[in-house]
């Protein structure tokens, strides 16, 4: 890493899934840094498993976090972290930054299922999901958001999660929220209220075949098919359980 | 450019059937999210700095002359729900129709012909600005301001609303609007040199879900 310095943290973890010719998936590359560490922990089958690892509490304002995964052509990968990140106020000014690059060849297969994202009081971060995926991969990507820890007013925090698929656009969503966000975030229109939001996204080749059909997931998530094959589960609730029961539940209904 | 162009662009009598929408209020309506007037301006705030910026940026995009095909991408990738993407299709045909008999030009001809399902409205919106020798500016004015004059004439119909309640509603709006337009056409000029990816993409949760519920009932007085 470069260091800690008095402009913030900067540190990019870098993962590489391949196909190891064996039925299997192997990983050429898996460099941790800084508050980024990385493990790789036992997989089933034909995947790999790699836990995001927190080594340092952030990010706090000014730093700059970047996580990048490239799975192969017929490589299985599965990202996970093993605790919530909670975005926290810095020392120095200024809004943290955390960029997530993902990229899926043919073939490939990625589940990226971190935990919630807490934005706590007086944090300001920007969070931007960018995935790239060849016409024949597939995904599963999860983003959960916790607006303030229990009873706390949330940070500011702006969250673009864009996907696309063979160089189109499929899915390009931001939300911004908290102190300072643009007015109406938390009225009628946008989350009324709910203090946990998530997106859960599914691509696979076969739904070009046949498309899930939109439905309600109770009040507050639905799942709605995209121009493209692939599908998105938008879910607000009151809290971080009950969200994850309800992506849990669309997701199972999908497999 | 003609004032009086803008104005009849943006004229909620202009034929283009968006009267038969209500921009997800009656959706809130029913939900109790919108109970008066209070609300109904919140809501229409929050719609004005998410799917209203969007939707502005596209039109004032398309006034510039960028691509539509690749705008009607950018706004497809914006728009999760199925419910929504059918309404917006639907009113750029009814537009791209009234904008055809109103300023004929090729370059709306082209745009009825590529897309024969209707491209997403603000597209068109922004082909229609284009061709009535309107800017940018114009063209994002006309989006945010129907981005919430539809919600409040739906919600008087819809509550029974005071009528100069919901006026006063907009109107308190109306310092918010000229920073969204502004900001919209802005991002519209950067959008011609770095790509329209970089189009705003803001999103509210709670219109993408509520259209998928409205759609689903089986009597609605709006269509969206």
């Amino acid at each position: 890493m470069d260091g800690v310095t008095t402009a913030g943290v900067r540190a990019t973890a870098r993962i590489e899934a391949g196909d190891d010719g064996r039925g299997g998936t192997s990983l050429p590359v898996l460099e941790g840094q800084g508050p980024l560490a990385l493990r790789r922990v036992r997989g089933g089958g034909s995947e790999a498993r790699v836990m995001l690892v927190g080594a340092m509490s952030g990010p706090l304002g000014g730093d700059h976090l970047t996580v990048e995964a490239r799975v192969g052509p017929g490589a299985r990968l599965r990202g996970g972290s093993a605790a919530a990140t909670i975005a926290l106020p810095g020392q120095t000014k200024g809004e943290a930054r955390y960029d997530v690059r993902l990229d899926v060849a043919d073939g490939g297969e990625l589940c990226w299922l971190p935990e919630q994202l807490i934005s706590a009081g007086g944090s300001e971060l920007s969070v931007s999901v960018r995935v790239g995926l060849m016409g024949g991969a597939r995904l599963v990507l999860r983003e959960e958001q916790v607006l303030g820890r229990v009873g706390e007013e949330p940070g500011r925090l702006t969250s673009r999660l864009t996907v696309r698929r063979d160089g189109r656009p499929l899915l390009d969503q931001e939300l911004a929220c908290g102190p300072g966000a643009p007015g109406g975030w938390d009225g009628p229109a946008v989350l009324a209220g709910h203090r946990a939001l998530g997106q859960l996204i599914v691509v696979r080749p076969e739904f070009e075949r046949e498309m899930p059909a939109a439905r309600p997931f109770g009040e507050y998530a639905a799942l709605t098919p995209l121009a493209g094959p692939a599908v998105l589960v938008t879910a607000l609730a009151p809290d971080a359980l009950l969200l994850r029961r309800v992506l849990d539940n669309a997701l199972g209904d999908l497999t | 450019m003609s004032r009086a162009a803008l104005l009849v662009l943006a004229d909620g009598r202009f034929p283009a059937g968006g009267h038969a929408h209500s921009g997800g209020a009656e959706a809130a309506v029913r939900a109790g999210r919108i109970t008066g007037a209070a609300s109904l301006e919140d809501f229409c705030r929050g719609r004005l700095h998410t799917s209203g910026l969007v939707s502005a940026a596209l039109a004032a995009a398309a006034a510039l002359g960028a691509d539509p095909v690749a705008l009607d991408a950018a706004a497809d990738a914006r728009t999760p729900s199925p419910a929504l993407r059918v309404a917006a299709r639907r009113l750029g045909r009814q537009l791209v129709r009234a904008a055809r008999a109103t300023w004929p030009c090729t370059e709306l001809d082209a745009l009825a012909r590529q897309f024969p399902k209707g491209a997403h409205q603000p597209v068109v919106l922004g082909v229609a600005a284009r061709a009535a020798g309107l800017g940018p500016e114009d063209a994002a004015y006309c989006s945010v301001y129907e981005c919430v004059s539809g919600p409040a004439s739906a919600t008087v119909r819809l509550l029974s609303l005071d009528p100069f309640d919901a006026t006063a509603a907009l109107a308190r709006l109306a310092p918010e609007l000229d920073v969204v337009a502004h900001a919209a056409a802005d991002a519209a000029r950067r959008a011609l040199a770095d790509g329209v990816e970089t189009l705003p993409a803001a999103s509210a949760p709670l219109l993408e879900i509520g259209a998928e519920a409205h759609a689903a009932w089986p009597v609605r007085l709006f269509a969206s």
